[in-house]
């Protein structure tokens, strides 16, 4: 137990995936001038997540990895370096599906998330996570416990930093730091505050 | 925010050199950052990823141009990323077996290109509607754009960071009986975040078209419409 709660602190604080690795960049500087949207993609961001993470392992560790055929009795084949294009399918479809069950059944979830889930396929915190996760070698329970932190640690992110923005537009910038180039200064800034998670030991 | 490039002629030079400074995928498209900021501590990572980026975006555009009559418009995201997929693994591959020290330096960020902005975003914006040739030049332009503001991050970054260049010692340190003291800060991932906004900054002033309106102004109440006299 104490292993996944070391591993989930880490995942939200340590390594967060925004602010320690810089994954999903684009989408964090793009979709965060308030509040109310930022959350609504970080909730949408942390359930992708939680359910890739897991799919991948599973595929990766039933389908691909060396010898992870031998339960079909075919051995030495190494399929590993299909990684890249089955984990990006996986979650390609894997948000396809979400967004017609959310579509069908949750129809008030649907209209708060639509618009960000297919942004989401080319968010390059979702593919990182499923690329770490294979990298770090997880089994499938740290799986699901990783891909609920950085899931959570992305969101906890973009809130912040939309709180800031928020305050930031009613400040005196200087022109040419207007917009984008504030923003990644008070992003560095943010990075800078997570540095201090770095020496946590749990 | 992004700026289409419309060129109904196809102009080599303009496709070429407009991504470098006026049209910079970076600092002006906002596309393709998450790599730009992690793989920069180092001249030679950078260097290895501005290359492969520049490979992929102009082979996928090339690819995904030539094809472009016959994709079925509800199924392009797919075949989009199904084709950059597989030119990510044919780099990665590559780099794999020639350069295997930066290869697991880089880890995940090979495979990141996939979802890198930069390549999605010039496929749907540019080569889905021009001929492969335009395409391929486009890519290429947009590359050199990620790949310039890449190299002058790393640049300061090693430089400050620890003292080298490309491994290769400029300043001396003090720990080894020089003079220069490395900024441990400038190895850290904040210090990428401060020489992008430093060098929007740098661009912005250089070529005002491209600020921001800022949301609110501050009014200056003695000229205002209501104000006291």
């Amino acid at each position: 137990m104490n292993e996944y709660v070391s591993l989930f602190i880490k995942a939200v604080f340590v390594e967060n995936l925004a602010l320690a690795f810089f994954l999903g960049m684009c989408t964090f500087l793009a979709v965060s001038k308030k509040i109310s949207t930022a959350i609504g993609l970080g909730v949408a961001v942390m359930v992708v997540q939680v359910i890739t993470v897991p799919v991948n392992n599973l595929v990766y560790h039933t389908l691909l990895k060396e010898d992870a055929l031998s339960w079909l009795g075919i051995t030495g084949v190494d399929l590993s370096f299909l990684v890249l294009l089955s984990c990006i399918g996986m979650i390609a479809a894997l948000v396809q599906i979400l967004e017609m069950i959310l579509d069908k059944f949750f129809p008030a979830l649907f209209h708060a998330l639509g618009v960000f889930l297919p942004l989401i396929t080319v968010n390059c915190a979702i593919l990182g996570g499923s690329l770490f996760m294979i990298e770090r070698d997880y089994d499938f329970t740290q799986s699901v416990v990783y891909g609920v932190g950085s899931g959570f640690g992305w969101m906890l992110a973009i809130t912040v930093m939309a709180g800031v923005r928020e305050k930031l537009k009613y400040s005196d910038i200087p022109k040419g730091l207007e917009g984008l180039g504030i923003t990644f200064i008070s992003a560095g800034l943010m990075s800078l505050g997570f540095m201090a998670f770095s020496g946590i030991q749990l | 925010m992004s700026a289409v490039v419309d060129t109904k002629e196809i102009d080599t030079k303009k496709i070429l050199t407009d991504p470098l400074v006026n049209n910079n995928p970076i600092t002006l498209q906002v596309l393709g950052i998450c790599s730009a900021l992690a793989v920069t501590s180092q001249m030679s990572t950078s260097l290895i990823m501005a290359v492969a980026l520049t490979a992929v975006t102009a082979c996928s555009s090339a690819a995904i141009s030539t094809i472009r009559n016959h994709i079925p418009g509800s199924i392009r995201i797919i075949v989009q990323m199904t084709i950059i997929a597989s030119l990510v693994i044919v780099v990665d591959q590559v780099l794999k077996a020639f350069v295997y020290d930066i290869s697991k330096q880089l880890s995940v960020f090979v495979g990141l290109i996939i979802t890198n902005c930069i390549v999605m975003g010039r496929a749907e914006a540019y080569a889905m509607k021009n001929p492969p040739m335009a395409s391929f030049i486009d890519g290429l332009g947009n590359g050199a754009g990620y790949s310039l503001i890449l190299i002058i991050v790393a640049f300061f970054r090693e430089l400050f960071g620890s003292g080298k260049l490309l491994g290769i010692e400029i300043f001396p340190l003090t720990k080894d009986g020089g003079w220069y003291d490395p900024n441990g800060l400038m190895l850290l991932p904040p210090s990428a975040f401060f020489i992008i906004g430093l060098l929007i900054w740098v661009f912005r002033q250089w070529k005002p078209e491209q600020l921001e309106e800022p949301d609110f102004k501050i009014m200056d109440i003695s000229h205002g419409e209501g104000g006291h006299h």
